[in-house]
């Protein structure tokens, strides 16, 4: 077994045992859906059947005669409160309740509150609208054709379903290398939308108080002062009168960012009955309405020399963002950070171009990387080079180690402009091919080549890109993407530290208060951590993109490292000497050459609150706090390394094994870093070879349960081989870089590489995920699907 | 409809509807008393045993009972033995009974391979033989495992019980002959001698609904096959069964060659359609390939050891 507690003081990183744990295995957490508060409602949403369709009449008369309903709301209500649409996090807008028209399956229409939940579907069913069908646009390489139907009417004008184009790197430079290379190969692939499915579904309680006028929204968001500023900003309420509470969350993966029609349905059915009105999703209206991740139909383009120098890289994607543009992107990026896609390769030019187009699919985006679209990135990178390695007849691995950046070329620019931190490459891939014991498989794989059996290795090294970011260059609907932090030890040496971004379960509890401990030296058992409260944090844009620990964790130790300072000035004034004569040993500043002369923290928090006469200019207690806005973004990495079998007569893969070598830099609790990892494996197992939501041709969505939309099991996972290098960043206070979407953005392409190389005796060259045993038999044929239409 | 080809493209007119409709509860202690119950409520009425279809299908409100009438408490129904030559599994013998039953196994290794396969081991725990029968889902193993072995079915009513062959049960997808105010008792399946059986399933993930599945059995005697079973399932055969392939089979010495043809007629005689499971052609390819796959070991396994 592994020793849990590193330290045998409990300080500072190591194995800690989660704080949160405590509760967990015990039933005992608290979710929204756990909230009842006196008086409450409840609410449910009527949503359309159609993905596109003309609103004719709604008639509510006989949900309203339902005994136990206290209010039906409708697109026409709303429209009175100027709340029938509201802002997108993309420079768009979305509709809480459709008003003209439906443009997806599971869009809003009507919102019943009533006594309690059952009643409140009942009554679902006595609502009758009529509706007059329109032609659902649903394959997205059809959006612009000339007879597509507009979903926008919306928009004043709007003629074509387009969003924008924009792009990245250096058109005429990457024109250039490819017309000096040898081998140019081109390669079709779809980054099918997927779902990042938490555990637990989205919902909402809202409080409105009447009398103070006070509303508290407890809420699944993983971006708490984010919501309250914009519901601020939209709704027009006063944001001191407006408290956002986060419980315990279970799973958010970007799926919690945004603000739903369902919340603003809650807050608006509380305002209307004077009760406080809970609304929660099932499991079919969080898989077909929420935000959804991917749907990037990608062209790429890779130039090399004939002895496998990589020159240059373009992508032409079609962006599919469903009926309204929702997406949670920094202003500047229409499509998040997908011009990294130039990978962890040292190439001479790159260039990507992205369009966008409306579809008649729900509207989101916001998910595991996806938002900043790394994920889609970094896939299809891996899966350029795989294609360049089949057109050479080079290994993979050799290929992706003759053109991996090397560490004296750090901080690198890459061809589009991204400055990547640090980082050695090499070192990661060649302990990945150990773990693996790469050239032994290879050989297994000749041998079993031989005799008829398929079995295949996928390497995929990926460079992520977190951390957003630098408020020059980021922001969300115009707010900077700083966060805020505050840390007080109380007389008694105990420590609180109040944080802006929030936990979905990755064990915030435990690794900020390691982080306090570790600058402090205070124990972790001693630093309580409150986050997930505007009313009782400072302000910061939340977790996602993995941005917690270098955003969020810089100003936890920054904030720690001015308490440190602090205590020296008070140790001095204690110890009656000048602060230049302490030195600090953790949790304690001594004399130089007397080590027998300290004061711990814990003496020096009492004596800054008790009668101590402070130095000129000191105020009392021992509080600090900070608002960290990063000079720039991490570059955490990893080397993958998956083995697959496929039977040869049912063309089902199995993944016997799975390698992968993350580099985060320092882990603050490696137990917890693994799992993350394990987490992020498995959803890329799932990613690759199950999971899908396709739609017909009526626009119906063949993903919206989870008989449909498959989540991998145990069973499908092979036990996950794990290790680490450790490369840190040079610019966070602890060199931390981040690693909750590393394994979801680094696994699928190691994946579908895998399965690819096993085929390679049938002449397959790519088919796009999910990877099920009916595609990969038709690759096998020569004749992959499309796995964003449903199967003829 | 409730079953893989046809739920994702009706879930939207049923969208959030993960809260039954209102229905009536009653608990049955004895056959007689279900009997009773069913003639109260007529045919708004349904039977409840293990409930992992029925109560999906209700919160999804596909299925809108007036009445439950659980039978859970029927243990007189929870049975296999052997009795008149045949093996005899009572109607309400859960999943994980029959998966692990040695009886069941000792005479046919069909129920242990297809019960590994069915759903996960919360359903296996709960869900029933009987349930599952009438259920009559396209993809739902056990009907194929009673087609390849040619079982026959009990049904019970209040003043009489008649026995009807497998082949004669299902009436299309989700209907079966049972009539109103009647039950499922019983399955019943001719213990053989020189058989073999095997089961065998493609899914996506585990738990998922087959993609297809074949269950085969074989009877040898002389070196000749003289009786052969071949049920699939989730490929929309006519009662789960494929008849041609049985009787190229029947008459025949056991060979690659011959299971190869059976295996063929197999695959071009049923009719799946496609849908996110995967296409028309692959499902016929795979029904080829796992009956291929079930005939063999079943041969293997009616030969006498080391022949």
């Amino acid at each position: 077994m592994t020793d849990l507690q590193q330290r045998p003081d409990g300080v500072g990183f190591g194995r800690v045992i989660r704080k949160e744990d405590a509760r967990f295995v015990r039933g005992k957490g608290n979710y929204v859906d756990d909230i009842v508060l006196p008086g409450m409602l409840f609410g449910a949403v009527l949503r359309s059947p159609y993905a596109h369709a003309k609103i004719v009449s709604i008639d509510t008369s006989a949900a309203e005669a339902h005994p136990k309903v206290k209010a039906v709301i409708t697109g026409a209500l709303l429209e009175t409160l100027s709340l029938a649409w509201i802002p997108s996090l993309s420079h768009d807008v979305i509709a809480v309740l459709a008003t003209d028209k439906v443009r997806y399956q599971g869009q809003e229409v009507a919102f019943v509150v009533a006594e309690d939940k059952y009643a409140a579907r009942d009554a679902l069913e006595l609502i009758d609208v009529e509706y007059e069908v329109l032609a659902p646009v649903v394959d997205a390489k059809r959006a612009l054709d000339p007879d597509a139907a507009v979903i926008r009417t919306d928009i004043e004008g709007k003629k074509d379903n387009y969003i924008f184009d924009w792009g990245s790197g250096d058109e005429d430079a990457t024109e250039a290398v490819f017309k000096k290379a040898d081998v140019i190969v081109e390669q079709d692939m779809l980054y099918p939308r997927v779902h990042p499915a938490p555990m637990e579904t989205c919902g909402a309680v809202a409080d409105m108080d009447p009398i103070s006028g006070k509303l508290t929204i407890y809420c699944t968001t993983q971006a708490p002062h984010a919501h309250r500023t914009l519901y601020a900003l939209v709704a027009g309420l006063p944001e001191h009168k407006l408290r956002v509470f986060s419980p315990d969350i279970g799973g958010g993966f970007g799926n919690k960012v945004g603000i739903y029609p369902g919340y603003v349905l809650a807050v608006v059915g509380s305002i209307l009955t004077k009760r406080p009105v809970k609304w929660v999703e099932d499991r079919s209206e969080n898989l077909m309405s929420t935000s959804f991740a991917r749907d990037y139909h990608m062209h790429g383009k890779i130039a090399a020399t004939k002895d496998g120098k990589i020159l240059g890289l373009r992508v032409d994607v079609l962006a599919d963002h469903g009926a309204f543009n929702n997406t949670a992107q920094p202003t500047k990026f229409p499509a998040g950070f997908f011009h990294v896609f130039s990978g962890s390769y040292d190439l001479e030019a790159a260039y990507c171009a992205v369009k966008g187009v409306y579809t008649n699919k729900a509207p989101g985006g916001v998910a595991y990387a996806c938002s900043f679209r790394v994920t889609e990135a970094v896939y299809v990178v891996e899966r350029m080079v795989d294609r360049l390695a089949l057109e050479l007849d080079m290994d993979p691995a050799d290929l992706r180690m003759k053109n991996l950046l090397r560490p004296e070329q750090f901080p690198y620019t890459s061809p589009t402009g991204w400055e990547y931190d640090s980082g050695e490459y090499p070192r990661a891939l060649e302990l990945a091919m150990k773990m693996a014991g790469y050239w032994d498989l290879r050989k297994e794989q000749a041998e079993k080549r031989a005799r008829g059996e398929l079995m295949g290795i996928g390497i995929s090294f990926f460079t992520e890109t977190v951390g957003a970011g630098p408020k020059k260059h980021m922001d969300i609907l115009g707010l900077g993407m700083a966060d805020g932090c505050e840390v007080r030890v109380h007389p008694t040496g105990k420590a609180v530290v109040r944080l802006s971004v929030q936990t979905q379960g990755q064990g915030h509890e435990t690794t900020f208060a390691q982080i306090v401990s570790e600058v402090t030296g205070i124990p972790v058992a001693d630093v309580e951590v409150v986050h997930g409260d505007t009313d009782n944090t400072p302000f910061g844009l939340g977790t996602y993109g993995s941005r917690s620990t270098p955003v969020s964790g810089a100003a936890a130790a920054v904030a720690s490292k001015r308490i440190v300072d602090k205590a020296r000035l008070i140790a001095a004034a204690m110890l009656e000497c000048s602060p230049d004569d302490l030195e600090w040993e953790l949790g304690r500043w001594q004399v130089k050459g007397d080590p027998s002369a300290g004061k711990t923290i814990a003496e020096i928090a009492f004596a800054a609150h008790a009668t101590l006469e402070l130095p000129e200019g000191l105020e009392g207690h021992l509080d600090a706090s900070c608002v960290y806005d990063p000079p720039n973004l991490t570059f955490p990495f990893g080397a993958y390394i998956c083995v697959v079998d496929v039977d040869p007569g049912t063309a089902k893969v199995t993944v016997r094994r799975f390698i992968a070598v993350d580099d985060c830099g320092p882990r603050i609790n490696p137990m917890i870093v693994e799992g993350q990892v394990h987490g992020g494996l498995a959803d890329g197992v799932g990613m690759a070879l199950m999971e899908s939501i396709a739609f017909d041709e009526d626009g119906n969505c063949l993903g919206g349960s989870l008989m449909d939309y498959l989540l991998p099991t145990s069973i499908e996972c092979p036990s996950w081989e794990t290790g680490e290098t450790v490369t840190p960043s040079p610019h966070h206070p602890l060199g931390l870089k981040g690693v909750g979407e590393s394994a979801t953005v680094g696994s699928p392409p190691a994946v579908v590489n895998a399965v690819l190389d096993a085929l390679k005796p049938f002449g397959v060259k790519h088919a796009d995920m999910p990877l099920t045993p009916a595609q990969v038999w038709r690759a096998m044929q020569g004749r992959p699907m499309r796995t964003d239409m449903a199967i003829q | 409809m409730f079953g893989p080809a046809p739920l994702a493209r009706t879930w939207g007119v049923k969208l959030n509807m993960q809260v039954p409709a209102p229905v009536e509860y009653e608990r049955a202690t004895s056959l007689t008393e279900v009997f009773d119950l069913l003639e109260r409520y007529g045919p708004e009425s349904r039977v409840i045993a293990g409930g992992h279809s029925l109560l999906p299908m209700m919160k999804i409100r596909l299925a809108r009972p007036e009445v439950l009438i659980d039978i859970n408490d029927l243990t007189e129904l929870d049975y296999i033995r052997i009795d008149g030559g045949e093996l005899r599994i009572g109607a309400m013998v859960r999943h994980a009974t029959l998966m692990s039953s040695p009886l069941a196994g000792e005479y046919y290794p069909i129920f242990a391979e297809a019960e590994a396969v069915i759903a996960d081991p919360i359903v296996r725990n709960r869900g029933t033989v009987g349930g599952s029968l009438c259920q009559a889902d396209p993809a739902e193993d056990l009907s194929a495992v009673f087609a390849a072995l040619k079982a026959t079915v009990v049904i019970s009513g209040k003043s009489s019980s008649r026995t009807v062959p497998i082949s004669e049960f299902h009436t299309g997808p989700y209907t079966t002959v049972v009539g109103p105010e009647e039950i499922l008792t019983e399955v019943r399946v001719h213990l053989r001698a020189n058989a073999g059986s095997a089961y065998e399933k493609v899914e996506r993930r585990l738990g998922d609904w087959a993609i297809a599945a074949v269950g085969a059995m074989v009877r040898i005697e002389g070196g000749l096959i003289v009786e052969a079973g071949i049920g699939l399932a989730a490929v929309r055969a006519e009662h789960y069964s494929a008849p041609e392939a049985e009787q190229i089979l029947v008459g025949s010495a056991p060979s690659d060659e011959l299971v190869e043809r059976a295996a063929s007629l197999a695959g071009e005689h049923c009719n799946p359609s496609a849908d996110q499971r995967g296409p028309v052609d692959y499902k016929r390819h795979l029904v080829k390939e796992l009956t291929t796959r079930a005939l063999k070991r079943s041969i293997s396994r009616a030969l006498p050891e080391g022949a």
